[in-house]
C-alpha cells in the first residue's frame, strides 16, 4: 500500500508520544534501576526454574480460561433470558478484585475450612486440598475467565448482524456457522485473549505463592522481591524485570502472527439476533454451562461480601477519605488510559514495523514488574521532585499504563473491523482526523469503549502496587487502607473495607459498561 | 458556577498532592519507617504528637512496606535521601545497614534496656522487641506441640511466611537454624507435610489462619494479647517451644547525612522515653525496649515467656541466612 507523503498528523504525533511515554515507564524505569545498580548479573539456575514455572502456569491458566470462555460466550450470545445483562456485568467483577481479597474469597469457598470442605465433612471426606498448581490455575481462571468471556463476546458483536441473517436464509447448519462465522471470529479474538491472560498471570505473585503452597511455586516476580529486599541487589531485580519483558515480547510477537482481521466486511450496525440452526440439545448445554459458571464466579464474591457485611459500621472515618481519593484516581487513570490507548491504536493500526512497535509497547506494561517499575520511577523522579509529594499523580500514571494493554486489546479488534469496513470509503470521501474519529470510529466503538473505560477505572481502584513504594502515609488509597487494617490484626474491618472496595469498583465498572452496552450495535 | 468548579478543582488537587506545610519556618524531621508503624493503628501518630509537643519541629513520616523494604529504599537513595532517622530495621538487617556507612552513631542514651539480651551498639537504638512463635486457637488445638520435632510429628497444619519476602518468614528460618544447626534441613523436610502454604507476608498468613485454613500460624508470642485486649477474646495462645524462641529486636538509627542532626539525636532519645515505650505494647503489639514504670498492660501478663532467647549476632546473620535459605528451598521441594 503506497502511502502519500504527508505531514505528521496530530493523531500520529499523539501516538508516538504515547509510545515514547509507555516505553519510558516500562523499559526506561528498568534501565534506571540498572544504571543505579551497575552491571547486571546473569540469570542463575534458580532463576531459570522460576522463569519456567512462571511461563508454564501462565500458559496453562491462559489456555484453560480461553477454552472455557468459548462455550460460555457462545451460550451468552445464543440465549436471551432475564438477568442476562446482569450476568454479563457480573463477569467484570472477579477481575476487579485486588489479589489478596480474591484469594480470601476463593479460600472461603474452596479452602480447607471453606464451604465445600465443610459441606463434605459430614460424609467423612477430608478437606479439599487446593494448594498447589491446581489452586493457582483455579484462582487464575476465576480471575480471568470473565475477562476472556467479555473479550470473545466483543468478537461476537463485531460480526455484522447481516451475516447471521444471510446464514439463516442460506440454511446453514451448526457446522457451517462454526466454520464460516464462529471460527474466523475466534481466530481474530482468541490469540489476543490468550496473550492478555498469559501476561496478567506472568506477574502473578500473591496468588501464585499463597495458593501454590510453597517455594515450588516461585515466580519471577517473587525472585524480584527476593533480589530487592533479601539480597539488596537491584541489578538482579532489574535483570529479572528484563527477563519478564523478554517473555512478554516473545509472547506478543508470536501472537501477532495469528491475529488477523476476520474480514466480515461492514454491515448496517443492526443489533444481533442469532437465529441460526443449532444442534439438538444446544439449549440444555448452554443453560448448564451458564449455571455452572455463574456459581463458580459468584460464590467467592458472595463469600467476600458475607465476611465483610457485619462489620461495615466498624470502619474508621479515614476509610471514607481513602475511598474518595481512590475514586478520583480511578476516574483520572481511566481517562488517561483511554487517551493513551486511542493514540497508540492510531499507530498500531498501520502495517509495518511502526504498527508492530506500537502494539508491542501497548502490551509491555502488562509484564512490567510493579516493584521494578515503581523503584525505577522513583529513581527517575528523585532528581526532579520529591517522589513522596507526587505519590498519587505517579500512581495515576502507572495505573493508566497498566490498563493500556487491556484497553488496547478491547479496542483494537473493533478498530480493525472499522478500518477494514469503512476506512477506504472514509478516505475517498476525505473524512479524516477529528471528524472521522467522531462520526465514523467512536459511534461504532462505543460498546468496547464503555467496557474498556470501566475496566481501566476499576483496575486502578483495586491496585495496591506502586502507591506503597512512594511512601506518603497520609494519602493512602482504599486498597492500601484495607491492607493496613489486615496488618494491624483488624481482619474483620479489613473485610468490610474489601466490600466497600468491591462495591465501588464494580459500580464504576457498571456505569461505564452500561453506557457502552446501550449502543445501537 | 465557575467559582464552584474552581473550588472543587482545588479540593481535588488538595486531595491528590501534598500540601506545603503551613508553618514553613519550623524545621522538618523526616523519619523513614515501615507502613504499619506510621498507620492510624500503629504507634506513629502518638509518637509524632508527643515529639512535636517539645521539639518545635514538624515530624514527617515517609513509609516503606517493612524493615527490609526500608533498608532497600535507603540503599537506593544513598547519600541523596531525605531521611534524618530510619526506624524499624531489625537485627537481621543491622550488619547490612552498618556496612552501607550511611548511618551515624547515636548520642549517649541513658536507658536501662529490658531486652532479653545485653545491648550495646554505637549506632542502633532498640525501641521494641518480640519472640516469634506459633499461634493457635485453644478451643481447637488440644495437643499442643512443645518443640519443632513434635510439631513435625503431629497432624497439625501450619501456615508460614516466605523468608524471601517477609520478616517473620526470615525469623522462622533463623529460628530453626539456631535451634538445630546442621539438622535444620531435616527439620524442614519433616515439617513439609504440615505446611499448608507459604504466604508473601504476615497479613496473608494471619488472615488465613483466622479464617480457619490452618491450626497454627507463625506470628509473635504477643499476638494473643491483641485478641485479649482489643477483642476480649482469650481463645488464642502461643505455643512455648523447649528449643527456645527466636528474638526480634527492632531498632532505629540516625542517618550520617541527616540535615536535622540535633533533632534526630533528640528523637532517638525520645524513642527510649517512657512516653513512647508505654505506647508500644498496645499499638505495635510488641514488648517495649524499656518496661515503663507503670508496667505492661494487664493482658501481657498472660503471655508465654520463653526461658531461652535464640538469636544470631548481626555480623553472622547474613552468612547464616543465605545457607539456611538454600536448605529451606531444597527441603520444601525445589
Amino acid at each position: 500500500m503506497a502511502e502519500r507523503a504527508r505531514p505528521l498528523s496530530l493523531g500520529a504525533a499523539a501516538g508516538w508520544l504515547a509510545t515514547a511515554g509507555l516505553l519510558l515507564l516500562t523499559v526506561g524505569t528498568t534501565a534506571a534501576v540498572l544504571v543505579r545498580a551497575g552491571a547486571a548479573p546473569r540469570p542463575g539456575p534458580g532463576d531459570w526454574a522460576a522463569v519456567q514455572f512462571t511461563a508454564l502456569q501462565a500458559a496453562a491458566s491462559a489456555l484453560i480460561s480461553a477454552a472455557l470462555a468459548v462455550p460460555v460466550s457462545r451460550a451468552l450470545v445464543r440465549r436471551i433470558f432475564p438477568g442476562r445483562g446482569a450476568l454479563i456485568t457480573l463477569m467484570g467483577a472477579p477481575f476487579l478484585l485486588p489479589g489478596l481479597v480474591a484469594v480470601i474469597g476463593i479460600l472461603e469457598v474452596f479452602g480447607r475450612a471453606g464451604w465445600i470442605s465443610r459441606a463434605i465433612a459430614p460424609l467423612g471426606l477430608a478437606p479439599l486440598q487446593i494448594y498447589g498448581p491446581a489452586g493457582i490455575i483455579l484462582a487464575h481462571v476465576f480471575f480471568n475467565l470473565p475477562l476472556a468471556v467479555r473479550l470473545i463476546l466483543q468478537g461476537w458483536h463485531d460480526i455484522p448482524a447481516e451475516r447471521f441473517r444471510l446464514a439463516a436464509s442460506l440454511g446453514f447448519g451448526p457446522r457451517d456457522v462454526a466454520r464460516l462465522l464462529e471460527w474466523p471470529m475466534l481466530r481474530t479474538t482468541l490469540p489476543g485473549t490468550i496473550l492478555t491472560i498469559f501476561l496478567i498471570c506472568l506477574t502473578s505473585f500473591v496468588v501464585a505463592l499463597t495458593l501454590g503452597g510453597g517455594p515450588r511455586a516461585t515466580t519471577v516476580e517473587l525472585a524480584i522481591y527476593q533480589a530487592f529486599r533479601f539480597e539488596f541487589d537491584p541489578a538482579r531485580a532489574a535483570m529479572l524485570g528484563a527477563v519478564q519483558f523478554a517473555l512478554c515480547l516473545c509472547a506478543t510477537l508470536a501472537t501477532m502472527r495469528f491475529a488477523a482481521g476476520a474480514g466480515f466486511g461492514a454491515g448496517l450496525d443492526r443489533p444481533i439476533r442469532i437465529i441460526v440452526a443449532q444442534a439438538a440439545g444446544a439449549r440444555i448445554h448452554d443453560v448448564a454451562i451458564l449455571l455452572m459458571v455463574t456459581a463458580f464466579l459468584s460464590a467467592p464474591l458472595l463469600a467476600v461480601v458475607l465476611a465483610g457485611l457485619p462489620y461495615l459500621f466498624d470502619m474508621p472515618a479515614s476509610l471514607a477519605l481513602a475511598a474518595l481519593r481512590s475514586l478520583i484516581m480511578a476516574v483520572a487513570s481511566s481517562a488517561l488510559a483511554l487517551g493513551i490507548a486511542l493514540a497508540l491504536a492510531h499507530v498500531a493500526l498501520r502495517a509495518g514495523p511502526a504498527g508492530k512497535l506500537a502494539e508491542v509497547t501497548g502490551m509491555l506494561s502488562l509484564s512490567a514488574s510493579p516493584l521494578v517499575m515503581g523503584t525505577g520511577l522513583f529513581l527517575l523522579l528523585r532528581p526532579l521532585i520529591d517522589p513522596t509529594a507526587v505519590a498519587l499523580p505517579a500512581t495515576v500514571a502507572v495505573n493508566a499504563a497498566m490498563a493500556v494493554p487491556f484497553v488496547l486489546r478491547i479496542l483494537l479488534p473493533g478498530l480493525r473491523e472499522i478500518q477494514a469496513g469503512y476506512g477506504r470509503l472514509s478516505d475517498s470521501l476525505g473524512v479524516t482526523g477529528w471528524p472521522r474519529l467522531r462520526l465514523v470510529t467512536l459511534p461504532r466503538l462505543r460498546r468496547p469503549l464503555g467496557f474498556a473505560a470501566g475496566l481501566a477505572a476499576a483496575l486502578a481502584m483495586g491496585d495496591l502496587g506502586v502507591i506503597a513504594l512512594f511512601g506518603d502515609p497520609d494519602r493512602a488509597t482504599l486498597p492500601l487502607e484495607v491492607f493496613r487494617l489486615m496488618g494491624a490484626y483488624r481482619t474483620n474491618v479489613a473485610a468490610a473495607g474489601a466490600v466497600v472496595l468491591l462495591v465501588l469498583s464494580f459500580t464504576l465498572f457498571w456505569i461505564c459498561d452500561r453506557w457502552g452496552r446501550n449502543a445501537r450495535t | 458556577m465557575k467559582t464552584k468548579k474552581t473550588i472543587s478543582a482545588l479540593m481535588i488537587a488538595g486531595l491528590l498532592t501534598a500540601t506545603p506545610a503551613l508553618a514553613e519556618e519550623k524545621p522538618v524531621l523526616t523519619v523513614y519507617t515501615y507502613d504499619s508503624f506510621a498507620s492510624e493503628w500503629g504507634p506513629g501518630p502518638a509518637v509524632e504528637k508527643g515529639f512535636e509537643a517539645s521539639c518545635g519541629c514538624d515530624l514527617k513520616y515517609v513509609t516503606a512496606g517493612d524493615g527490609a523494604a526500608l533498608l532497600s529504599r535507603v540503599m537506593m537513595e544513598g547519600t541523596h535521601g531525605k531521611a534524618d532517622v530510619v526506624l524499624g530495621l531489625d537485627m537481621n538487617l543491622m550488619a547490612q545497614a552498618r556496612n552501607t556507612g550511611l548511618f551515624a552513631e547515636h548520642p549517649k542514651i541513658d536507658a536501662e534496656y529490658t531486652l532479653p539480651i545485653a545491648w550495646e551498639d554505637p549506632v542502633f537504638v532498640p525501641f521494641d522487641w518480640g519472640y516469634f512463635a506459633f499461634v493457635y486457637d485453644k478451643t481447637k488445638v488440644k495437643d499442643v506441640p512443645t518443640d519443632f520435632k513434635a510439631l513435625a510429628a503431629s497432624p497439625l497444619k501450619i501456615i508460614i511466611e516466605d523468608p524471601r519476602s517477609s520478616t517473620p518468614g526470615l525469623g522462622l528460618l533463623m529460628w530453626v537454624k539456631s535451634a538445630y544447626g546442621d539438622g535444620a534441613a531435616q527439620v524442614w523436610k519433616d515439617l513439609a507435610d504440615n505446611i499448608v502454604t507459604v504466604t508473601p507476608g504476615w497479613s496473608e498468613a494471619y488472615g488465613l489462619f483466622l479464617k480457619g485454613e490452618s491450626d497454627m500460624v507463625l506470628s509473635y508470642t504477643t499476638s494473643p494479647a491483641y485478641h485479649l485486649i482489643a477483642e476480649q477474646d482469650d481463645s488464642k495462645a502461643a505455643a512455648p517451644f523447649t528449643e527456645g524462641h527466636y528474638l526480634q529486636v527492632e531498632v532505629a538509627a540516625k542517618m550520617a547525612g541527616a540535615q536535622q542532626s540535633d533533632l534526630a539525636d533528640s528523637f532517638l532519645t525520645y524513642l527510649t522515653s517512657s512516653d513512647v515505650q508505654a505506647v508500644i505494647p498496645e499499638t505495635n503489639w510488641m514488648y517495649p525496649a524499656i518496661t515503663p514504670a507503670a508496667g505492661l498492660p494487664t493482658g501481657f501478663g498472660t503471655l508465654i515467656t520463653p526461658d531461652k532467647a535464640l538469636v544470631f549476632p548481626p555480623a553472622e546473620a547474613k552468612k547464616v541466612r543465605d545457607e539456611a535459605l538454600s536448605e529451606w528451598l531444597s527441603a520444601l521441594g525445589r
